[in-house]
């Protein structure tokens, strides 16, 4: 459904995605995750037939974005990062606007069914000017989806709505995902750790790293990590376990709890539990913990420090 | 074409939903009925009837010197504004060519401006009715087919202008200038200039092609032929500019 490959832009003599590759397939919701500036709605903009890139081949629906745009464009629905709209027409005027530059037959009534999909049939006579950025978030949806288009393409679409509505909205994309192609972008990790079949993360106009929500967590976590709760003074006790032979970085977390890390198959864990209590204090708990996503885009995003590809 | 039409209908509406538009036509009609008006006055003394009888030229004339002024402020906004809400990447990323975009943009000013001139069609059909042989319909029909080839190339010059800024106070700007210098400028300048550059001069002159021939009932083929380049050259210039923007 989407092919890309070696996607090259520049703007002027700033580069701002290099030799990007990647697929989607139909019925995938694949995200898009990176810090401002990496290149992600240059991307989208590429896909979408808006412009053409400097180096490589983008392939989305069957056609290429810069030979065969005008096919591209008829199977995309495109909700552009700052969702431009008309504000001074209305919802529905807008809506049946786009349903005829692309041909659908009674425009009227599918630009009507595409408000009742976001909710806002009773806001169709407003001037878009008058609805609120999370209704003209979701005004940006239904243009987008009035073609059913094959490949959906969405520049951050939960932006400014509020939690009820980024819980429906991302149920809307979810759903959608199962039939269609879906590349959203988005900073929220959590995010794509819930819509997302597959995350891309890209920084600095390169992919970075690329697999399920899940395998990233995994296999982005070098090392096991493990919380610790005990009772007593515990300034001195990560002193006393970094200590002991294999165990990394221990630390007291804010919350009260300490953390520290080992490498896989060298397990310390005994060893730290006898320490903790030979030295007088009571261990409540001690359990692992995954490496949020978070922290593996603040890891893999980090300007001081290599990205670690492939461990 | 279907693309041309549906871009073009929504241009049309907006223009009945922008102040801009009604100010334009306001302005137009005011000014060319107070020409008709005092044509009539003039005409008191000489009569009705017989060669001395008033035509209908100043009417076209001055609706052909307030295009001059207005179009600018109808155009300014065409591209410029769309690119400035973003809205410009809606329709780039829709499935229409950049050509069809610019052609309907024109063609919903053009259908703007012929609406406004049709209810200037009324001070004809009154002279008509007064004067005892009636008017010579041969001219009437030059100057009217002048004014629709002069909006024609006014409007495509002024989307193509357009599309090149994206601050609509520089394109209205800029249009104005343009069109001063074509319906203006040259006209003095061939005045000045010795004959083998006056003659070139004379043929750029926007205004002589209407003044001279066109309100004169004098239809050419030339004449016809200079408009509709002028017409094309905007819309060209527009749909390349488009290009060049997604091309950054
Ligand atoms: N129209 C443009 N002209 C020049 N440079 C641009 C243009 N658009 C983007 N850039 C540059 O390209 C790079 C990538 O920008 P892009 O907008 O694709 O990032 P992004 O990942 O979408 O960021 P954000 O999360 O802030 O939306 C940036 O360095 C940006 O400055
Ligand atoms: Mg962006």
């Amino acid at each position: 459904m989407i092919r890309v490959e070696n996607l090259t832009k520049d703007y002027g003599s700033r580069r701002a995605i290099s030799n990007l590759n990647f697929e989607a397939e139909q019925g995938e919701v694949v995200g898009f995750l990176g810090p401002n500036g990496a290149g992600k709605t240059t991307t989208m903009r590429i896909l979408t037939g808006y412009m053409p890139p400097t180096e490589g081949t983008a392939i989305v629906a069957g056609y290429d974005v810069v030979e065969e745009s005008l096919e591209v464009r008829k199977r995309v629905g495109y909700v552009p990062e700052t969702v431009p709209l008309y504000t001074d027409m209305t919802a529905i005027d807008y809506l049946q606007f786009m349903a005829d530059l692309r041909h659908i037959p009674e425009s009227k009534d599918r630009a009507y069914e595409a408000l009742q999909m976001v909710g806002l049939e009773n806001r169709a006579e407003s001037y878009i000017g008058s609805l609120s950025k999370g209704m003209r978030q979701r005004i940006g949806l239904a243009q987008a989806l009035i073609h059913q288009p094959e490949v959906l393409i969405l520049d951050e679409p939960t932006i400014g709505l509020d939690p009820a509505q980024v819980v429906e909205v991302r149920n809307v994309i979810k759903s959608l995902g199962k039939q269609r192609t879906v590349l959203l972008s988005t900073h929220i990790l959590s995010e794509a750790q819930q819509i997302c079949d597959r995350v891309l993360i890209i920084n600095k106009g390169k992919i970075i790293a690329e697999d399920t929500p899940e395998n990233l967590q995994a296999r982005l976590t070098g090392s096991e990590r493990v919380s610790l709760q005990v009772r007593g003074e515990m300034d001195e006790l990560p002193k006393l376990l970094n200590k002991i032979k294999g165990v990394q970085h221990a630390e007291v977390k804010p919350d009260g709890s300490v953390e520290f890390q080992f490498a896989p198959g060298q397990d310390v864990r005994p060893e730290v539990a006898r320490t903790v209590i030979k030295s007088g204090y009571d261990l409540l708990e001690m359990r692992p913990v995954g490496m949020s996503l978070e922290e593996i885009f603040l890891e893999l995003t980090r300007e001081d420090k290599p990205a670690h590809k492939s461990k | 074409m279907r693309n041309v039409w549906v871009i073009a209908r929504r241009e049309y509406n907006r223009f009945f939903s922008t102040s801009v538009s009604y100010a334009v036509a306001f302005a137009i009609l005011l000014i060319v009925g107070l020409i008709f008006a005092l044509t009539l006055l003039f005409a008191n003394g000489a009569g009705l009837g017989g060669s001395t009888a008033p035509d209908i030229k100043g009417v076209t004339w001055w609706f052909t010197f307030l295009l001059v002024l207005t179009v600018p402020a109808l155009t300014m906004r065409l591209i410029s504004d769309e690119n400035r809400m973003g809205t410009l990447e809606l329709l780039l990323t829709a499935p229409l060519r950049d050509w069809e975009l610019i052609v309907g943009k024109w063609l919903g000013g053009f259908m703007f401006i012929l609406s406004v001139l049709a209810v200037t069609l009324i001070y004809p059909f009154i002279l008509n009715l007064l004067e005892t042989p009636g008017i010579d319909q041969g001219q009437m029909m030059s100057a009217y087919l002048g004014i629709i080839l002069v909006s024609a190339a006014f409007l495509a010059l002024g989307v193509g202008v357009s599309s090149l800024f994206n601050n609509q106070i520089a394109a209205f700007i800029v249009t104005l200038g343009l069109f001063m210098v074509l319906w203006f400028m040259f006209g003095f300048m061939s005045q000045i200039l010795p004959s083998g550059a006056g003659d070139i001069v004379t043929y750029l002159d926007m205004g002589a092609h209407f003044s001279n021939n066109l309100n004169a009932g004098i239809i050419n083929l030339s004449d016809i032929v200079y408009y509709l380049s002028i017409t094309a050259l905007g819309l060209f210039t527009g749909t390349v500019a488009v290009e060049v923007r997604r091309w950054n």
